[in-house]
């Protein structure tokens, strides 16, 4: 993963509450068995619609995406960040992210920086007025920098430690391997295994066809 | 200080203590089991193969195919190529990493969240994870049961263990006893409605009280599985008799001296009466009815005999602004009452209300009829499993003879991922847990709903509940429950 540490971009306001990962990838993008490519995707119902944020020249290239509260609700799907990470953003400001969203987004080194409310609708005043505008995200200091609006973010303190060293999670919880050897040898016999498979007795299962 | 259910669990599983010290400094937890399905696990196989991993513990993992499948002519090769390249890359994986896996066609496929617990696999104080938001379903069984990101799912693979930052709690106490023609999916409805799709943001729910004491397991599973849809991370309810019951004798439950082990420590896992929830709840079961959504998040519903809000009476801006999107994308017209809305499509099935037991009291209410002219009706099983005992009952017949479409199982019009989607503008009374912009379709809209209020509305075409229905003089709405029907294959 890349180290994080400020980043600068043009800021895109998305005035919407409730942004779930539906919205921010259909299923129907989710058959790929591939980890990239996924920016043709990125809330592909929406940009039909040329008065659509993103599509308006003067956010083109936006790399900041800041959005109203609950977003990144309802599926897990991981496709959600790399769409947006494909797409270009690096940061999602939101006053409120679903909790599945933030952790998928820390593992891909988008970061979710919570902003208030009311100073969301600052950012957004200025992005509005002033289409293009720049935003400057500092993770150091926990700061969004938009013309004369600075307002400070919230990232819990382990993931802006893992943004800033680039760290890789598999990597880290691997140095532990003795303790979770040792954690095993004392779980409980009767915990269930999946191997060998029990199941009922196999039965034939007959298609269902088109009435 | 005592310690609530969630704590219990969470504790128990502790390989390494890290949190507390600092904001956001995980645990790491141990990984008991992990359910996999073929559109989340991809790409994290190909990290394994990147980085020279094998699968840790192969025998604490099983796959199924669900969420792409088709519910038709599934003995034929997908007639979707990218579906079937889909599904052919976890079939490799699988075969490759020594894991188990119910593939279209076998009897133990299905929903995922179905295929463990019919297994007996899903047990009391077990950590599940599965990369998919639905996987608090588990919670039901007393299970610390939660969906994971597929970096996360890489991560479980590669080591049985996640870095995770402790929950907070929340009691959702629900006490009273549901009124006859009310469900579980009406109490969760009812709880999302109440705490938003936020609320419970951060938290594990544990679900309490009275009328879910006495919800059947299947009921139970309906509840926790929605947790997600409230925002939280995971959803529980403590074990009882009833839990214990549902899983003697399942293929993977423990036997003999195991299961009074199992028993014994299952029995430890509820909350200490003085441990402290962060937030708690409160919903009166008994003032319940028939719950539908309105709009395009599950926190916009309403009792059914209420109306399509008017926007302009509410007060709170960002709730105002959304209740205009909400109602333009579904083409309703605000005041309208919720009874007059007409469907295209009923929709019975998923991981949230196609088991059994949802089929059996969607079936009770049908039996006899004809559906509403004009309107498609598609029951889908939630596992294969289910199909063969629906049938074993005749329910698939009662369906046909309605004029419903009997499947195969799978996720189906729950997410569309599969040939089962709605049209353009079509509009749904779903059993599922999503009514988001397109969910269901490109285009299509959503009401959510339990599986007597979905049947009712095949019956009229509109949104409805059984008591909208002309019944025979003495029927007893209690009796239009999950229990089997009074005649098998008469």
């Amino acid at each position: 993963m890349e180290k994080f540490a400020q980043h600068t971009g043009v800021g895109v306001p998305l005035r919407r509450s409730n942004v779930d990962t539906d919205q921010i990838i259909p299923a129907v993008y989710l058959k790929r068995v591939s980890r990239t490519g996924f920016e043709d995707a990125l809330f592909a119902a929406w940009r039909g619609d040329p008065s659509f944020v993103i599509n308006q020249p003067a956010y083109a290239g936006g790399t900041v995406l800041v959005a109203g509260p609950d977003f990144g609700t309802g599926s897990s799907r991981e496709h959600a960040v790399w769409a947006l990470h494909d797409y270009g953003f690096r940061v999602v400001i939101s006053p409120r992210f679903a909790d599945i969203f933030r952790g998928n987004a820390g593992k891909q080194g988008l970061l979710a920086a919570q902003v208030s409310y009311e100073d969301v609708e600052l950012l957004w005043k200025v992005l509005e007025t002033r289409p293009g505008t720049e935003v400057t995200v500092d993770l150091e200091a926990r700061t969004v920098r938009c013309e004369d609006v600075v307002v400070p973010f919230s990232v819990d303190d382990y993931t802006r430690w893992r943004l800033m060293e680039g760290l890789d999670d598999i990597g880290l919880t691997l140095q532990h391997e003795a303790e979770i050897t040792a954690f095993e040898a004392q779980r409980e016999p009767w915990r269930p295994v999946t191997l060998p498979a029990k199941h009922l007795p196999d039965q034939p299962i007959v298609s269902a066809r088109a009435v | 200080m005592g310690r609530t259910l969630a704590e219990k669990v969470w504790d128990a599983h502790v390989v390494r203590p890290e949190g507390g010290a600092a904001d956001g400094v995980p645990d790491l937890l141990y990984i008991d089991l992990h359910l996999l399905h073929e559109v989340t696990s991809p790409q994290a196989f190909e990290g394994l193969r990147l980085a020279g991993r094998p699968v840790r513990r192969p025998d604490l993992t099983i796959a199924t195919e669900d969420h792409n499948t088709p519910t038709l002519d599934i003995d034929l090769p997908i007639a979707d190529l990218t579906s079937r390249t889909q599904i052919d890359t976890l079939r490799a994986n699988a075969a490759q990493f020594g894991i188990r896996l119910h593939s279209l066609g076998d009897a133990d496929q299905g929903i995922v969240h179905q295929v463990g617990p019919q297994l007996g696999l899903t047990q009391p104080g077990l950590t599940v994870v599965c990369g998919d938001s639905h996987t608090s379903t588990h919670g039901a069984f007393g299970a610390l049961a939660f969906g994971i990101g597929t970096s996360e799912v890489e991560h479980v693979l590669a080591t049985q263990t996640l870095p995770l930052a402790p929950f907070r709690t929340m009691a959702v106490n629900v006490t009273g006893v549901l009124p006859p023609g009310a469900s579980a999916k009406d109490i969760i409805l009812a709880v999302i409605a109440k705490i938003g799709t936020g609320g419970g943001q951060g938290h594990v729910i544990e679900y309490r009280g009275a009328a879910i004491r006495a919800l059947s397991m299947e009921g139970r599973m309906t509840v926790c599985n929605m947790s997600i849809e409230a925002g939280a991370r995971a959803g529980m309810i403590a074990p009882d008799e009833t839990t214990f019951a549902y899983l003697k004798g399942r293929p993977h439950a423990p036997e003999g001296a195991d299961w009074d082990a199992a028993v014994a420590y299952w029995r430890t896992l509820r909350t200490d009466d003085d441990a402290v929830f962060d937030t708690e709840v409160e919903i009166d079961a008994s003032a319940l009815e028939p719950f539908v959504t309105w709009g395009t998040n599950p926190g916009q519903g309403l009792p059914l005999s209420g109306s399509v809000p008017v926007p302009e009476n509410i007060a709170d801006d960002d709730a105002r602004t959304a209740a205009q999107r909400a109602i333009e994308y579904m083409g309703l017209v605000p005041g309208t009452p919720l009874r007059d809305i007409a469907v295209d499509t009923v929709f019975i099935g998923s991981c949230t209300n196609g088991r059994i037991e949802d089929l059996r009291a969607a079936a009770k209410v049908v039996k006899g009829r004809r559906k509403a002219e004009g309107v498609r009706v598609l029951v889908v099983p939630a596992s294969a499993r289910v199909r063969l005992q629906a049938e074993a009952e005749g329910l698939d017949r009662v369906f046909t003879e309605f004029g419903a479409e009997w499947r195969n199982a799978g996720c189906s019009m729950c997410l569309g991922m599969n040939p089962d989607q709605l049209a353009p503008g079509e509009r749904s009374a779903s059993t599922s847990n999503r009514n988001f912009e397109g969910r269901q379709g490109k285009g299509g809209r959503t009401h959510l709903v339990s599986p007597v209020v979905a049947a009712a509305t095949a019956v009229r075409g509109t949104l409805s509940s059984v008591t909208d229905l002309d019944l025979p003089a003495g029927t007893d709405l209690s009796e239009l429950d999950g229990s089997p029907l009074p005649v098998v294959n008469a």
